[in-house]
């Protein structure tokens, strides 16, 4: 037996969700910026704590600390690089795509845009980023994706994202059960108006970056692995370029910070956690 | 709420293995045989409901929504559908679907993801994370093994430009989803509480779970 809510309570929370629906749609996009420039602006040396060359087919974990940057940088060719991450305090705090798709109305990250933890916190600000194709849906691939598609090159014994995870969560003290849904940078995936995947390969060249400043101590997972739906059918993945910028204090109005409310809701709990 | 639908002549509603009714709002879970055929009637219509799965025999393996919707090259669940794990293997198949739209991108409500959609006012209201942990607490898992779900009869389009938002769900008074276990698995809901957005209505209804032994046995 379901006793309905009034007519007027449904009425009211409708015209309340319309009213936030419009905003949410509509500020964000005029608020934010285009893709950043080309080539990536250089970063003083003393500032660059580490650089790593991940090469094709393998993983790289790190830990972060807040204010740091992350620079993932294609200066060998096209690549695909999936990321995790995880509280470094509390790894069951993770990313979690689902929210950070759903509060920003959009499943189409880039320059302004922020990465939430299932924990309504924010993780990472794209500070950076000049392609703004990435995937949030499809994740990496896994030992059956690259069997299928690489058949008679040996497909089932090249690297894969899902194995590549397994050993970073591993190595980082975890395990499988804690590897969340993946970010795939780089991914010019889309969807049509059927739900049907697409691939554009013209949003992404060589030279495209992504910079993410942690918004929390981290451990960050990557995987330099074809996507799935990558259309070469050879599996070719090209060294990706990555540094470990020190940390810089955001300025007041700092663009990822401010630009949407959803943002600013985000911030807001990460400074009460933080207390 | 309507009267029940029959599929199939040996599916009645005397011959059920399991029949549930999960009120407004809350959590469930129920194990499935391999073989036997689940649905999930949207009793009253417009009501998400928000599942997971996970191997019988070893909870380590469960849904996985990327892998699914990579299996399927589509970003929507209907007909047709493997559910897959994060193991790659299939779990279920979508064996019938009434309704035609489910969503598996925009994951579960959450007090903590309320506060940032919808205002921190939003947090002190039932949420589908609870009820999730809630329901695998009693089964020896936590929160670290709740993973984006299904929300089934939830309508979320996604465009080509990526813009998405939660729409008002396409389902009528009995619509159901019916899955066949290709595998032994433990269905986890929970009976999405949202009021802040179109996925209920505004008005979280109950739902009805069966459960028919595989036709075939």
């Amino acid at each position: 037996m379901h006793i309905r809510r009034s007519d007027e309570e449904i009425a009211a929370n409708r015209a309340r969700y319309e009213e936030h629906q419009k905003k949410g749609l509509e500020f964000a996009p005029k608020a934010l910026p285009g893709k950043s420039a080309k080539p990536a602006p250089a970063i003083d040396a003393k500032k660059i704590m580490h650089q790593e060359k991940l090469p094709g087919g393998w993983y790289w974990w790190t830990r972060v600390k807040l204010n740091e940057t992350l620079r993932i940088a294609l200066d060998d060719g096209f690549s695909t690089v999936s990321v995790v991450a995880w509280n470094a305090e509390d790894p069951s705090e993770r990313m979690n795509l689902p929210d950070t798709v759903k509060v920003q109305w959009t499943t189409g990250l880039g320059k302004g845009r922020v990465i939430f933890s299932d924990m309504g916190k924010v993780m990472f600000s794209i500070t950076e980023d000049s392609s703004g194709a990435h995937d949030v849906l499809m994740g990496g691939s896994t030992a059956s994706s690259n069997a299928k598609k690489y058949a008679g090159q040996n497909g089932p014994a090249l690297r894969n994202t899902r194995d590549n995870f397994v050993l970073i969560a591993t190595k980082a003290g975890l395990d499988k059960r804690d590897i969340p849904a993946a970010l795939a940078l780089f991914a010019p995936v889309r969807v049509d108006a059927d739900g049907r995947f697409e691939w554009k390969p013209d949003l992404v060249s060589e030279g495209d970056y992504v910079d993410l400043r942690a918004e929390m101590d981290m451990i960050v997972g990557f995987s330099n692995c074809p996507h799935p739906l990558d259309p070469n059918p050879v599996y070719a993945p090209n060294p990706v370029s990555i540094l470990r910028i020190a940390a810089l204090e955001p300025a007041a109005d700092d663009l990822c910070q401010t630009a949407t409310a959803e943002a600013i809701r985000g911030f807001e709990n990460n400074a009460f956690a933080a207390l | 709420m309507t009267s029940f639908i029959q599929t199939s002549p040996t599916r009645t509603l005397s011959n059920t293995a399991q029949d549930h009714y999960i009120a407004a709002e809350a959590p469930f879970s129920t194990f499935i045989k391999k073989g036997q055929v689940v649905r999930i009637e949207d009793s009253y219509g417009q009501q998400a409901v928000d599942t997971l799965f996970y191997n019988a025999h070893d909870f380590s393996e469960r849904y996985s929504s990327q892998d699914t919707m990579r299996e399927q090259g589509a970003a929507y669940i209907s007909t047709g559908t493997k559910v897959i794990s994060n193991e790659g293997r299939v779990m279920l198949t979508v064996t019938a679907d009434s309704c035609g739209r489910h969503d598996t991108s925009a994951g579960a409500c959450s007090c903590e993801s309320n506060t940032v959609r919808f205002g921190h006012y939003t947090k002190y209201l039932h949420a589908c994370r609870d009820n999730f942990v809630i329901e695998v607490s009693k089964h020896g898992m936590s929160k670290r093994d709740v993973v984006p779900n299904i929300n089934f009869f939830m309508n979320v389009p996604i465009e080509p430009s990526g813009e998405m938002t939660i729409v008002d769900g396409i389902s009528a008074p009995g619509d159901y989803v019916e899955l066949k276990a290709e595998m032994d698995v433990l269905l986890v809901i929970s009976n999405c509480p949202q009021i802040n957005n179109p996925c209920n209505g505004f008005d979280p209804t109950p739902i009805r779970v069966l459960v028919w032994d595989d036709e075939a046995a």
